[in-house]
């Protein structure tokens, strides 16, 4: 029998299916369920006897008792080869504009097309050569996919030691041609293209050694670099209420983040936010490459309203296409929003196999999962030396604004790096949202630890005045509380916040950061001679007005020097010690200080 | 070829009867009838040749007995130029003396659009509210709820978009209406002589549970196919809350193990395949939706509110009779609100940063503090802000509310203590009379 393994559907609820098999099945392989004259692809998540239970990662609507199932004793996987980047996919790595192009407005359910499909053709230039041994992972050549180049390598699923039997010459090939052919201990020829899959949910593990992150990623967001940094090969979650701005935290992120490849992995929420990105990218420059942002992004996208089940898949479709291109030697970052609607598939999947529920009905191994997912991050060394990263940054949606929950428990367990969202923030139009007080990070950033601790500390105490003032009133706070009141909002105002929508302000790279910080912290330490508190709002606004502007100069144009000046000379004006004694305290109080060196 | 009959339920458990048969297709729809008439029911559950369906009108009355005839389709609904101007029942009978309709059948609860068709929302809605237009400008396209203390006048609200926004066709939506409301929404939309572009799907607080579920699905299939032949919809679903409610009974009948609340882990996709419904079709028409979502005890971390507002593109609160400028966000304003008039977007900014001082003083004067001059002003101009522009009873065009807002600040301030730019101030000043 040629199909092997095939089923009878017995049961349906949801999309969920049960079905009566004969032959053997495999836990998590891929089946087909038919209806009239379309397959909809499902996945297999358990068997019980001769039955196996069935997520569809379709509408189940029109699906009979007795309906055939076909088994394909493959994991669900996914394509791997030049070309994926500048697509757009749905969660199982249908190429939305194409199907768009074929089924038009509506995503007809039962349609699956080719990811990377024949007429796609890339110029090969050979690396092996005939009769070299090869592994898992070595490069057999190289194509030019947009500004990479991508390494075609020995498919990760061959685990033995092959020989070059033959290897294409320089040319231009379709992805699916074969381009080399591989001899394994037995004889028996493997062809390769440069196309091969990969199971999903397993993490791709072809290198050498896995490194500690330890080099900061620049997200050119101040408050995440300098308050809270992300590592590359890192992990980091950003949870927040509706609105407080996950999404456009991620979207600034997936623009700016000085990483060579983002990977957008739209779980669960609205389709509207995901065509901004895809019609916008495209005529975004991306000022690392002077190219297209498009060009080095993937968009993964299982919108809310597109079925569940695959929603469930998208995340690892989107990480699996990450390691991938980490295999390239490339840093590449994965933003995941949200990861909460990714818990609730399986939330709806456990309910449906009527498994014991957790705590507010998520399945027992939540937890295990959410921390096997974030470790697929990491930065690795590659067999041939070179590294490569991933980097996961995922938005939690939790219920009610509340983090004791366990989606985002579960996330805060894992990650790197705690980016909390406040709703009292965003209720202000404090954006980024960030809460700098309770937010955390585990690794370093590009800016001084001491001297973002000297400012923490400002914002902390600032914080506790303000608390205060709201019972006792400005009249019964005392100048120095208020002013150094008025310190905190001022290190708000000028650093944490961060207007995306300005050109320049939108993204502060990590030497400008440091060199702004300085300036910050030079205002901090500075004695004022300040008689009232309307003297120091006033004195304060005027200074924050001006760092205000001085953010919106091009980093060290005309505009910023001239700025920067004046700003200086309106510190050194309202202080009442000279320029040598503020240089002096920041020198005892900071190693290094590159005001100093300034001017 | 006549479908076969079955006559023999097995088990009736709420809504939800069993009975034998074959041949039978998930999201089927059967007719059962029992001696209080004939009730349509959907299958949602097959194992073997046992069928659950779900009875729209009830388990209520279902004798073991009763015949159950599949239909070998799912729930569809007419779809033509008939349907302006009539009310259906959430069963999608005619609630009105009109006629049944059987032309043109669609299904219900289609598929998504996909994300590569959207295109970025472009036109604005216009409604005569002030606190809509200049505040939170309502896009084409966007789908955003009315957070509503129940007692609030949020059908009135609905009631008066529907007759001023600017669109092609208006479908209202009643998930649990009151009957007096839907007397009155009928009412008012005839005296203001809407009605012909009008349909109304109406769940009343006494029809079946069931019935209230098909709700938002029929609106939005109608207004998908009205999208489509380049028609500006308008769906205004009231109330989300009462839907919920629903789902939530039904899956605490299936014996579902809830997640929060009581109500289903789905909640979350239930609702957003709803909402997700809103769409501007590249080339056609487009679907724009107003939900009222009253919040139980008035907590936004309600189940309900807490995952529409996870949904939709920002959200009104209603509280007090008038849209609260705080809280309120349409999240797609600034896609439109740079091509009304120059004015637009500084006085929205400079109003509600004046008007969030004002609130300030008023907690400083609650607890005895002293009042500046600058306090009395800012007294002076809440009080104005709140009267001429936030009263819902105002209804005025975009352009004039600007206007009033120049006059309100000139009342009450000095050019320069509105933070706006001169160049604005040069341009729209309201010169002294
Ligand atoms: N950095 C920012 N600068 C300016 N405005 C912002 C910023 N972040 C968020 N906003 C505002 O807040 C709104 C909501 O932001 P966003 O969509 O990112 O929220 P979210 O946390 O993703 O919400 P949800 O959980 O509902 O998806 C935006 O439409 C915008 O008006
Ligand atoms: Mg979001």
């Amino acid at each position: 029998m040629m199909a092997g393994k095939q089923g009878k559907v017995t049961g349906i609820t949801g999309n969920m299916i049960t079905a009566e098999y004969t032959g053997d099945v495999m836990m998590n392989e891929v089946g087909y369920v038919y209806v009239g004259e379309k397959k909809l692809k499902s996945e297999v998540i358990r068997i019980r006897g001769k039955h196996a239970e069935l997520q569809v990662f379709e509408q189940t609507k029109g699906i009979g008792i007795g309906d055939k199932v076909e088994f394909s004793s493959e994991l669900l996987a996914v394509d791997l080869g030049p070309g994926l980047l500048g697509q757009i996919f749905d969660g199982l790595q249908n190429p939305l504009p194409e199907l768009a192009a074929k089924c038009g407005f509506f995503l007809e359910r039962g349609v699956y097309m080719n990811p990377l499909p024949e007429e796609l053709a890339f110029e090969f230039t050979p690396v092996a050569k005939k009769g070299d041994a090869v592994r898992r992972a070595d490069i057999l050549g190289t194509v030019q996919e947009g500004i990479f180049t991508h390494r075609i390598m020995v498919p990760f699923g061959l685990y033995e030691t092959y020989t070059v039997e033959k290897i294409a010459d320089k040319k231009k090939y379709s992805v699916r041609d074969v381009i080399a052919e591989l001899k394994d201990p037995k004889g028996n020829i493997i062809p390769a293209t440069m196309v091969f899959s990969w199971p999903v949910k397993r993490p791709i593990d072809a290198y050498a050694e896995r490194k500690k992150p330890a080099e900061p990623l620049i997200t050119k967001v101040r408050i995440v670099d300098t308050l809270v940094p992300v590592a590359r090969g890192g992990t980091y979650c950003i949870p927040g209420p509706f609105g407080a701005g996950k999404t456009v935290l991620q979207q600034i992120t997936s623009r700016h983040a000085d990483v060579d490849v983002v990977i957008i992995t739209a779980c669960g929420e609205r389709a509207g936010e995901v065509v901004e990105t895809l019609r916008e990218f495209p005529e975004l420059i991306d000022p690392r490459t002077g190219k297209s942002l498009m060009e080095r992004t993937i968009i993964i996208c299982n919108t809310s309203s597109m079925p569940v089940a695959a929603r469930e898949a998208s995340v690892y479709t989107g990480v699996t296409i990450a390691e991938y291109y980490r295999q390239m030697g490339l840093n590449v970052l994965l933003l995941a929003d949200s990861t909460s609607r990714w818990a609730q598939a399986m939330r709806e999947m456990s309910g449906r196999l009527e498994e014991i529920p957790g705590e507010e009905a998520f399945p027992a191994y939540l937890e295990s999962v959410i921390a096997s997912f974030y470790e697929r991050a990491g930065i690795v060394k590659l067999y041939d030396g070179t590294e490569g990263s991933v980097t996961i940054g995922g938005t939690v949606s939790p219920a009610g604004g509340n983090f004791e929950e366990p989606v985002t428990q579960g996330t805060l367990k894992v990650v790197g790096s705690f980016h909390g969202l406040s709703r009292e923030r965003s209720d202000a139009r404090r954006f980024p949202a960030i809460h700098p007080l309770d937010s955390w990070s585990k690794y370093k950033g590009p800016v001084n630890a001491g001297k973002v601790a000297f400012v923490r500390d400002i914002l902390f105490r600032g914080n506790e005045v303000n608390q205060m003032m709201k019972v006792v009133g400005e009249e019964g706070t005392s100048l120095e509380d208020f002013v150094l009141y008025l310190k905190s909002e001022f290190i708000d105002a000028v650093y944490l916040q961060q207007n995306a929508f300005d050109p320049v302000d939108a993204a502060t790279g990590a030497e400008r950061q440091r060199y702004v910080f300085d300036v910050l912290l030079m205002i901090m330490v500075t004695h004022f001679s300040i008689s009232a508190n309307d003297d120091a709002r006033n004195f304060i606004n005027s200074l924050r007005q001006k760092f205000l502007d001085w953010n919106g100069a091009e980093w060290k144009s005309d505009k910023f020097k001239k700025i920067e000046h004046e700003l200086r000379a309106m510190v050194y004006e309202k202080a009442h010690e000279t320029k040598e004694n503020i240089d002096d305290r920041l020198k005892s109080l900071f190693d290094d200080t590159a005001v100093l060196i300034q001017e | 070829m006549m479908r076969k009959v079955y006559s023999n339920i097995d088990q009736i458990v709420g809504n939800v009867i069993t009975v034998k048969a074959d041949d039978v297709k998930y999201g089927e729809l059967a007719e059962v009838k029992s001696s209080h008439g004939t009730s349509l029911a959907e299958v949602i559950r097959l194992a073997s040749e046992e069928v659950s369906l779900q009875v729209f009108s009830g388990g209520r009355g279902i004798s073991t007995g009763d015949e159950v005839r599949f239909l070998g389709r799912s729930m569809q609904v007419s779809f033509s130029e008939n349907l302006l101007g009539r009310i259906f029942t959430g069963g999608g009978q005619p609630r009105d003396n009109g006629p049944a309709l059987s032309e043109n059948m669609i299904e219900i609860g289609g598929p998504s659009v996909n994300p590569a068709k959207r295109i970025i929302p472009r036109n604005m809605i216009r409604t005569g509210i002030p606190m809509i237009d200049v505040f939170n400008s309502l896009v084409e396209s966007q789908k955003l709820p009315i957070f509503s203390v129940s007692g609030e006048p949020y059908n009135a609200l609905l009631a008066r978009i529907a007759m001023q926004a600017e669109v092609d066709i208006i479908i209202l939506g009643g998930c649990g209406l009151k009957y007096d409301d839907y007397l009155y929404f009928k009412d008012t939309l005839e005296e203001g002589g809407a009605l012909s572009r009008t349909i109304f799907f109406v769940h009343t607080a006494a029809d079946p549970i069931v019935e209230c579920l098909q709700v938002p699905d029929l609106c939005l299939a109608v207004a998908e196919n009205f999208g489509l032949q380049g028609k500006r919809v308008l769906v205004l679903l009231t109330d989300m809350t009462n839907f919920s409610d629903a789902l939530k009974e039904i899956a605490i009948t299936m014996e579902q193990v809830p997640s929060n609340r009581g109500y289903p882990g789905d909640l979350y996709s239930q609702l957003a395949s709803r909402y997700e419904k809103a769409v501007d079709f590249e080339g056609a028409g487009s679907v724009t939706i107003l939900a009222v979502t009253t919040m139980p005890g008035d907590d936004v971390t309600h189940p309900v509110p807490d995952n529409t507002g996870y949904i939709t593109e920002g959200q009104f609160y209603l509280r007090n009779s008038r849209i609260e400028p705080f809280g309120s966000l349409s999240r797609l304003k600034q896609l439109v609100n740079d091509k009304t008039r120059d004015d637009h977007r500084a006085l929205m900014d400079g109003m509600i940063k004046l008007y969030a001082q004002f609130k300030e003083t008023l907690e400083k004067k609650a607890m005895g503090f002293r009042m500046s001059d600058w306090d009395t002003k800012l007294l002076k101009y809440g009080e104005r802000f709140e009267h001429d522009l936030m009263d819902l009873s105002v209804n005025v065009p975009l352009e004039e509310a600007l206007d009033i807002g120049w006059e309100i600040l000139s009342d009450c301030f000095d050019r320069q203590e509105t933070g706006l730019r001169t160049e604005l101030l040069d341009k729209f000043w309201p010169a002294p009379d």
